[in-house]
């Protein structure tokens, strides 16, 4: 099985980079190709439980029919695509950036490791890709 | 497995890091077996200036103790073996003379990127 491995590096709710990473490991795992990601610095706390949909008064809506993105529930929805598709998928939190940040609190099945991490998922990919915050 | 690190924004939280995070990554991996080289380009060419001072960061009654030493970095990199290099074109936009460099980096002109580029297995921009 072919493997891809990608490091983020933004916060959630900054930048569209965010959905476009989330989209192309989507359609990775979709064609039974392998993720491994790194999260670096602000993207740790992609996977934080404790983000909250909310109601959205300027849209008219409440909070159920806002139904507010959470990124962390893209991290588990992608946890659980893996599972279904059979394929390797591996989320490693930055631990240092983890502290920083507080970041604890994260989907089940995320990790926390360290940038040897990254390289050992490097090496076990046939590429990487890294999208840096600017 | 050679890969090169292009570094092109300049002292993005390196007060709150102490450090230039994409710097230190190189760092780490490099010391997990990683033959890792670092490219500067755009701002990042600054980190090339020798004699930088970030001391003096206060906030309320807070003072930093340890305030980022982007020259130790670079320096630690190229002593570890790591190839350090900077664009010339980007140090001359701004008025970066070599002189003002830190001994060992190359300065490499933008024609030549191709050709470095082609010297790596994988090649990750910042």
């Amino acid at each position: 099985m072919s493997t891809l491995t990608f490091l983020l590096m933004d916060a959630p709710y900054e930048q569209s980079r965010t959905a476009t990473a989330f989209r192309l490991i989507d359609a990775a795992l979709r064609r039974k190709v392998g993720v491994r990601v790194f999260a670096y610095e602000g993207a740790v706390s992609l996977s934080m439980t404790g983000q909250k949909p909310h109601a959205n008064a300027v849209h008219g809506r409440t909070l159920e029919e806002e139904a507010h993105p959470t990124p962390h529930a893209w991290v588990g929805a992608l946890i659980a695509l893996a599972r279904e598709s059979g394929v390797t998928f591996d989320w490693v939190n930055c631990g240092l950036c983890v502290d920083e940040r507080g970041a604890n609190e994260v989907v089940e099945g995320v990790r926390r490791g360290s940038p040897a991490d990254f390289w050992k998922m490097n090496l076990e990919s046939v590429n990487t890709l890294v999208i840096p915050t600017r | 497995m050679r890969v090169l690190q292009i570094i092109e924004p300049a002292y993005r939280a390196t007060l709150e890091e102490q450090d230039d995070t994409v710097l230190w990554f190189t760092r780490a991996i490099r010391a997990a077996g990683a033959p890792a080289d670092v490219l500067l380009c755009g701002t990042a060419v600054n980190y090339s200036v020798r004699g930088q001072d970030a001391e003096g960061f206060r906030v309320g009654g807070w003072a930093q103790r340890h305030p980022p030493v982007i020259e130790h970095e670079i320096t630690k990199l190229m002593e570890s073996g790591a190839r350090v290099a900077a664009l010339a074109e980007d140090l001359a936009e701004r008025g970066i003379p070599t002189e003002s460099m830190l001994p060992g980096i190359e300065v490499l002109s933008r024609r030549s990127l191709g050709g470095l580029c082609a010297q790596y297995d994988r090649v990750w921009k910042w």
